[in-house]
């Protein structure tokens, strides 16, 4: 381009180089501009631009966000990224409760833990407490450091203490609970061997001695069994809650859901007899229950097997008579179901287990359903030897005393005497992770990492083996307790190595497929479970019926008259181990419905004679008496529990379990005693049971108990009736229209969506569902559910999302409104998990005014949070009752901190699922369908360019349930289990699906609002006439 | 002016003069207010201070406070709501059905009722506000109104959006049409009064001059107001009555609520207003143009409505049987022999029986057993609300979700905060503004040469 030469004058002026135009060449603006106000002062001017830069500065000031310390990686580790989960197979132990996990972290951090679906033993499920386990990692509670003295301390002073007093301490013994652990074994081994050959002495907060012990008499060996429900047809249980507390529950419950799932193709279930004094979930779930006394439970076991061995031309024992209703049928359908059935006991008295063997013996399931060729090491507690430690202790003969991870001042019946006698043990240490009532009183805390942050191996079975690999580094500066053994036996190598060598030294050579140590490590690391494959064998036994009939006739009483106390376990709060989780304390027990409180039950019988009546949770306090203790406990009318007896249960009273749990209820352990050489749950005498005038409110999430006959909400049948007619049970209600009678779904406002994509739906068979609330804790993690505490859970504002109601059947007679609204005396429990139904038609979200809640085009009712304004009109024509208001600031608010941990505590937050709003005061919430998971699985099929698998996208309840009661699915896809299962035969993408499967039916069909969840109906194992 | 026949009873007596009218009714407003009026502000003033407490306590911890719960999701509140609701009926039935209908004797009390109806809409209308989980933004998403969140918009299909409107509109017009009425009688006032005063009612009468064609307007925009309110009467509680109509719960899904709420408001709006009156009268002395001839109607009116209503809770009932469906006949059978059996038998002694008292001549005519009475039906209407609410609600469909519901300390609050709130505009009103509609009492005294001395 040519350079341009031209030259342009401004005016004139310039042109004529002005002088005065020189003069003001250089500025920009010709005018004299007044920047600093004019001679006069401050000009308005000034006074403008002051004020519009004050106001500017102030509003940026107030505008500025509050720091939060969220630092970026400078080199992002590997396999971490933002917003992507990762998970990682691997163990949760505590004592000998074992389930195989998978641990969901975000961020590395874990956030949900599911059951381990390649695991043989929980196969997937999971219990409550497993799952409740994750937020006790972030629990401040736990101690930070090592402790000498009560005082913090460092481990270099610890571990110097540890190896200059213990060995002149004199006799050292180690307690433990079950170790399920072939490397901790042997890492205490050498530590034992170093320090004097000490003894790990093994006792089980809640023994199953009895079991082991008269394993020992009848086959040689102190085991316990490998129980399998799946291959019972006939299921019969004298107090064992094997759904709900005993030993494996989640593995049980997953065998147990095989015997009762029915369908036109198998029309068959297995029968339960259940034969106990408290109402258990187990005993909720039989076909045949019958309350007894634990004073006839022995004789009752007597009297079966002197029926059965009757008819098997067995030797019979003398015992003396007892009237158990049931019994004689059970007997007999045992006998025609030989080898294909199941006796088992919650008894841990030898005596009684030494007969259980001998009927399962006789009745060919030895090998079969109970299996002691595959022993399993869920308890290997011995109550004899723990006893005599006891007076060891209390007598000062033991000079250093170790705890590891347990804790038996708290949860022995002897706990005051070890309490007395750690004072004089010269040395005393625990490894427990938190200051509870017995590391509180030893010199040496050296904490135990969380199972979250630790390396472990489990052998939780014969041929079954587990690893456990950490998903968080420490968060406090704990040391693994396999760890500090082996350093205090003076071997230098970390538990990691140790672990691994162990791990490959022992298994590799058990199979063929790997040669490569590092590759067998990576493969069972990568899976979480190792199995070595053993057939099933009968053990030849030699049960010793006659003596242990004898001792049985002396030790129980066919006529007892007074009261007897059944000492029992809650799904929620087991042990008592972990009761410093509110979302464990808050989880309504399946059975009572009770949250944050143990309680004394009572039969109704006994409520009727003493003039007590609950209403809404208001109560009265009782004094119970057992061998001159007392303890002062709220009383609560339980239908179905035995006259004559009442339940209290475990793993309350904590002193020192953190604040959650403290001063929680009463501490049951106190009236247990292990005189015979067992720990006894059933105390028989001397019990008395006094009714105060103090009055108490129980916290309970449902009081109203039964279902008022309404057939519109249970439907249920008989396995007899059903096997006439697949309808059997159903509801079919039908509305006048034009001259005919027609279905309530014929008849709408709407024209109805069409869902063109997908069209979830959930199928819940209520047959399957044994009601352990699993499901409800799964849900609490997966959607950070606030925890509102005990006065709002008695205010009626608990968040649950999914709930299990728990209906007990009116007496056979009633039919008036009053007859029907009392529970039988002995009543037939059903279960009914109940959540946002996400109807088509649905009632909430024609009324919110600003639309905040809305229908999805795949079908489900969505709530929109932020747009709520809480007018509470949708949850008020919710005829589910399923929406949940909050009422109060859950989160970050003072008033919550000490309940809803996982909200308000810098720590706690960190188990939020970064997935799910926190949500607001003020605003309406419920169950989502869990959409963050939808959502992930259609990204993630889209970004892979395929259609949704059917089973990719699980809802949390669903992952956690045990008895697989939960079916989530796309009932557009006509391949999918759920399209199956309702047997959608048309392809349409109608909201209005048309179902045939003759159980499925819809809650509160009539009103028509369509939901997209259906129940199948309850179906019990009773002869038809019966029903 | 008014041309009777001097057989008919006259609706002013003693004998009032033009004068008179103006001086018994403007002497309040221009004297110092009197020890009575002072106490009974003060205690109305008191009453609001301490419910403040309540109301600060909920808007800064969250509904919480309040007794509801997960399946009572409303109690105290939206009783309160309808119940205020109602009461703001008689105002305006009187002053605009009573005016269509060209019942004289409306003119004495329409101008109390009508300020009643508004003091009472104003509490009504705080409670579908304070409610709300978050009333901070509800307040205003509650509208229509165009945004930036892109297409949100209200639901048009919820009930409680149509609240919005019926109130609304009711409250406008109801105030418009009550100050329209004022004006005339502001411009007296301001033609009495000298210094301040003068310039403070000369700006409320807004600039009346008397004139015959500003009295000819003045009657048109009435009767147009009156055309317009008379549809509102019965449109606000047929609106309110769809909150619960067209719910699925057993208990408020009933077709026969729209009449039902209106013969139910229109009859607690009546007791209200002779509450108010008997106080009224007897305070500022003005027994002869509240007189029992007024009194007497308006408890014949208590009498029908009462009736009406009575007959409505007994049909629900037959429906509710011969529906066949089960949880609505629970929902009823609930009702009345349930847990809140107090509250439902309070509720139909006092709509159904107690106001049949009023067949009696006597009772009806005796200023103590009305006033009595009139508290009781205000009484037993809130039960009304709170029995369709609450039992309705605490008891549906899934037993297991069957709660009770306990009132707090912020629940009675709240509602104790409405009612100072009430008190302390309706005596404000009573001491600045007239009680009586001096321009239209005027043109119904006689006027004759003989003196009245009834």
């Amino acid at each position: 381009m040519k350079e341009n030469k031209k030259t342009y004058w401004k005016g004139l002026e310039q042109l004529t180089n002005d002088s005065e135009f020189v003069k003001n060449a250089e500025r920009e603006f010709p005018d004299y501009l007044p920047v600093n106000g004019s001679e006069e002062g401050s000009s308005r001017r000034d006074f403008l631009k002051l004020m519009g830069f004050s106001l500017a500065a102030a509003s940026l000031a107030a505008c500025e966000a509050p720091v939060r310390k969220a630092i970026p990686y400078v080199n992002k580790p590997v396999d971490v990224n933002p917003s992507i989960p990762n998970y990682y197979a691997s163990t949760f132990a505590s004592g000998g409760d074992y389930a195989s996990i998978v641990v969901k972290t975000r961020e590395g951090r874990p956030i949900k833990i599911d059951g381990n679906e390649l695991s043989p033993i929980n196969k997937g499920g999971i219990s409550a407490i497993v799952e409740a386990s994750v937020l006790s990692l972030y629990d401040k509670q736990r101690l930070a450091g090592p402790h000498v003295n009560g005082q913090k301390s460092d481990w270099a002073t610890l571990d110097g203490a540890v190896k200059s007093k213990l060995p002149t301490a004199g006799v050292v013994k180690i307690v433990s609970n079950t170790i399920l652990s072939p490397s901790t074994e042997k890492a205490l081994q050498q530590f034992a061997t170093f320090y004097g050959n000490a003894e790990v002495i093994t006792y089980d907060p809640v023994s199953n001695y009895g079991i082991t012990k008269a394993a020992e008499s009848t086959y040689g060996q102190a085991i316990l069994p490998t129980y399998d429900f799946s291959k019972a047809n006939v299921i019969v249980s004298f107090g064992a809650d094997f759904l709900g507390t005993w030993i494996s529950p989640t593995e049980f419950a997953k065998q147990y859901a095989q015997g009762r799932k029915i369908s036109k193709a198998k029309p068959a279930m297995s029968r339960h007899f259940q034969f106990e004094s408290n109402l258990s979930l187990t005993g909720a779930n039989a076909d045949y229950r019958t309350p007894i006394r634990p004073s006839q439970s022995g004789l009752a076991v007597l009297s079966l097997y002197n029926a059965i061995a009757k008819a098997k031309g067995g030797l019979t024992v003398s015992a003396p008579a007892v009237e158990v209703a049931y019994l004689d049928q059970a007997a007999k359908e045992l006998l025609a179901n030989e080898g294909k059935s199941i006796v088992v006991s919650g008894s841990n008295d030898p005596n009684v287990q030494v007969v259980i063997n001998a009927i399962n013996d006789l009745l060919g399931n030895n090998g079969v359903s109970v299996d002691f060729s595959k022993p399993s090491n869920f308890r290997k507690g011995n109550d004899a030897r723990m006893n005599q430690f006891v007076s060891e202790l209390k007598s000062g003969t033991i000079g250093g005393v170790i705890f590891y991870n347990c804790n038996p001042v708290y949860d022995h019946p002897r706990g005051s005497e070890i309490a007395e006698g750690i004072a004089k043990a010269k040395f005393s240490l625990a490894t427990n992770g938190t200051l509870d009532e017995t590391a509180s009183l030893v010199q040496y805390v050296a904490p135990d990492h969380h199972f979250l942050e630790s390396w472990n191996d489990f052998n939780p079975r014969k041929g079954e083996f587990s690893l456990a690999q950490p998903t968080i580094s420490p968060l406090f500066d704990t040391r693994q307790a396999q760890e500090s053994f082996l350093k205090w036996a003076g071997v230098e190598t970390s538990f990691y190595d140790f672990l691994q060598a162990n791990w490959n030294a022992s298994l590799i050579g058990t199979q063929t497929a790997v040669t490569s140590a590092q590759e067998f490590w990576d493969r069972s690391l990568f899976n979480g479970v190792y199995s070595i494959p053993s057939e099933s064998a009968a053990i030849v036994g030699n049960s010793d019926v006659a003596s242990a009939a004898a001792a049985i006739s002396k030790s129980y009483k066919a006529d007892n008259a007074g009261t007897e106390l059944a000492v029992y376990t809650k799904v929620g709060i087991g042990n008592g181990t972990f009761a410093n989780n509110p979302w464990l304390q808050e989880m309504s027990d399946p059975i009572s419905k009770v949250t944050w409180d143990n309680y004394l039950t009572v039969s109704q019988k006994w409520a009727n004679e003493n003039g007590l009546k609950m209403v809404e949770g208001a109560t009265r306090k009782a004094k119970v008496t057992v061998g001159g203790k007392s303890l002062i406990v709220p009383v609560l009318v339980q239908p179905g529990q035995a006259y004559g007896t009442v339940g209290l249960a475990l793993g309350y009273g904590r002193s020192k379990a953190g604040r959650v749990a403290n001063g929680l209820g009463v501490n049951a352990y106190d009236l247990l005693n292990s005189a015979n050489g067992f720990v006894n749950y059933d105390v028989t005498d001397g019990v008395s049971v006094e009714l105060t005038s103090d009055v108490y409110k129980i916290a309970q999430t449902q009081t109203h108990q039964t279902y008022m006959g309404r057939e519109f909400v249970i439907q249920e049948a008989t396995l007899g009736e059903y096997k006439e007619n697949a309808s059997a049970g159903r509801y079919h209600p039908k509305i006048y229209k034009e001259g005919e009678f027609v279905k309530p779904s014929k008849i709408s406002l709407w024209s109805g969506h069409k869902y063109s994509q997908h069209h979830w739906g959930l199928a819940i068979d209520m047959n399957s569902c044994i009601g352990c609330g699993a499901c409800t804790v799964a849900c609490q993690v997966e959607n950070n559910v606030a925890i509102v505490g005990k006065q709002e859970v008695l205010n009626r504002r608990e968040m649950a999302w999914i709930r299990i109601d728990r209906y007990y059947s009116s007496p056979k007679e009633a039919t008036t409104n009053k007859e029907l609204e009392q529970a039988a005396e002995n009543p037939e429990v059903t279960f009914q998990p109940m959540m946002c139904q996400h109807c088509n038609n649905a009632p909430c979200e024609t009324v919110c005014p600003v639309a905040a809640t809305t229908h999805s085009s795949e079908g489900l009712n969505q709530m929109t949070y932020n747009r709520c304004i809480g007018t509470r009109y949708c949850a008020n024509n919710c005829p589910y009752k399923v929406r949940r208001f909050n009422w109060f600031k859950y989160h970050d608010n003072k008033d919550f901190a000490a309940v809803n941990i996982a909200q308000n505590d810098d720590m706690g937050k960190m188990v939020l699922n970064p997935d799910v709003t926190v949500r607001a005061r003020g605003v309406i919430e419920k169950c989502s369908m869990c959409v963050q998971r939808i959502q992930a699985g259609k990204l993630t099929a889209k970004r892979e360019g395929r259609k949704v698998q059917d089973g990719e996208i699980k809802m949390a309840c669903q992952t956690a349930c045990p008895t697989e009661a939960i079916v989530f699915g796309d009932m557009n896809d006509p391949a999918s289990k759920i399209t199956q299962l309702l047997q959608i035969k048309e392809d349409t993408t109608s909201a209005l699906k048309e179902v045939n499967e003759e159980r499925a039916y819809h809650v509160l069909e009539e009103v028509n609002v369509s939901p997209n969840v259906w129940y199948f109906t309850k179906i019990r194992n009773k002869e038809k006439s019966e029903a | 002016m008014q041309v009777t026949s001097s057989v008919r009873e006259p609706l002013i007596t003693g004998g009032k003069t033009l004068k008179d009218v103006t001086q018994d009714i403007s002497r309040h407003v221009e004297t110092k207010p009197n020890m009575q009026w002072l106490l009974a502000f003060l205690v109305s003033v008191g009453a609001l201070g301490l419910g403040f407490v309540a109301l600060a306590a909920t808007l800064w911890e969250g509904i919480g406070m309040w007794g509801l719960n997960k399946t009572v999701g409303w109690a105290w509140d939206i009783t309160n709501f309808v119940w205020w609701v109602g009461i703001g009926h008689a105002g305006t039935l009187i002053s605009a059905v009573l005016l269509l209908f060209r019942q004289k004797w409306r003119m004495a009390i329409n101008r109390a009722a009508e300020a009643m109806t508004i003091f009472a809409v104003i509490c009504a209308a705080m409670f579908p506000v304070i409610h709300m989980g978050r009333p901070w933004l509800g307040a205003y998403w509650a509208l229509p109104l165009p945004n930036t969140f892109g297409s949100l918009w209200v639901n048009f299909n919820s009930p409680l959006l149509w609240d919005v409107f019926a109130i609304s509109t009711y409250f406008s017009v109801s105030l418009v049409f009550w100050y329209i009425g004022l004006i005339p009688d502001f411009a007296t006032i301001r033609d009495r009064a000298t210094g301040i005063r003068k310039t403070i009612y000369g700006a409320l009468s807004f600039g009346w001059d008397g004139a015959a064609k500003t009295w000819s307007r003045y009657e048109s925009v009435a009767l147009i107001l009156a055309g317009l309110a008379t549809p509102l009467v019965l449109s606000v509680h047929t609106i309110v009555s769809f909150d619960f109509a067209t719910s699925v719960i057993p208990g408020w899904h009933t077709t026969i609520f729209p009449p039902y709420f209106v013969a139910g408001a229109i009859f607690s709006g009546f007791a209200m207003v002779l509450t108010l009156m008997i106080v009224t009268r007897k305070v500022y002395k003005l027994e002869d143009y509240i007189t029992i001839g007024h009194i007497e109607l308006m408890n014949i009116v208590i009498i029908i409505t009462g009736s009406i209503v009575g007959i409505a809770y007994i049909t629900e009932f037959f429906i509710a049987w011969y529906s066949g469906v089960a949880a609505e006949q629970y929902a009823f059978i609930n009702r009345m022999f349930g847990p809140y059996w107090w509250a439902y038998w309070s509720m139909m002694t006092c709509n159904v029986i107690s106001p049949q008292l009023f067949w009696f001549k006597k009772i009806r005519t005796s200023i103590v057993a009305t006033f009595l009475l009139s508290l009781v039906v205000n009484i037993g209407m809130w039960f009304e609300r709170f029995v369709i609410i609450v039992t309705s609600l605490h008891r549906d469909y899934l037993p297991s979700s069957w709660v009770m519901f306990y009132p707090t300390w912020a629940d009675v609050g709240v509602y104790f905060f409405t009612f100072g709130l009430f008190f302390t505009l309706f005596f404000l009103f009573a001491k600045f503004f007239p009680v009586i509609n001096m321009a239209e009492v005027k043109s119904i005294v006689k006027s004759s040469s003989e003196k009245v001395t009834k």
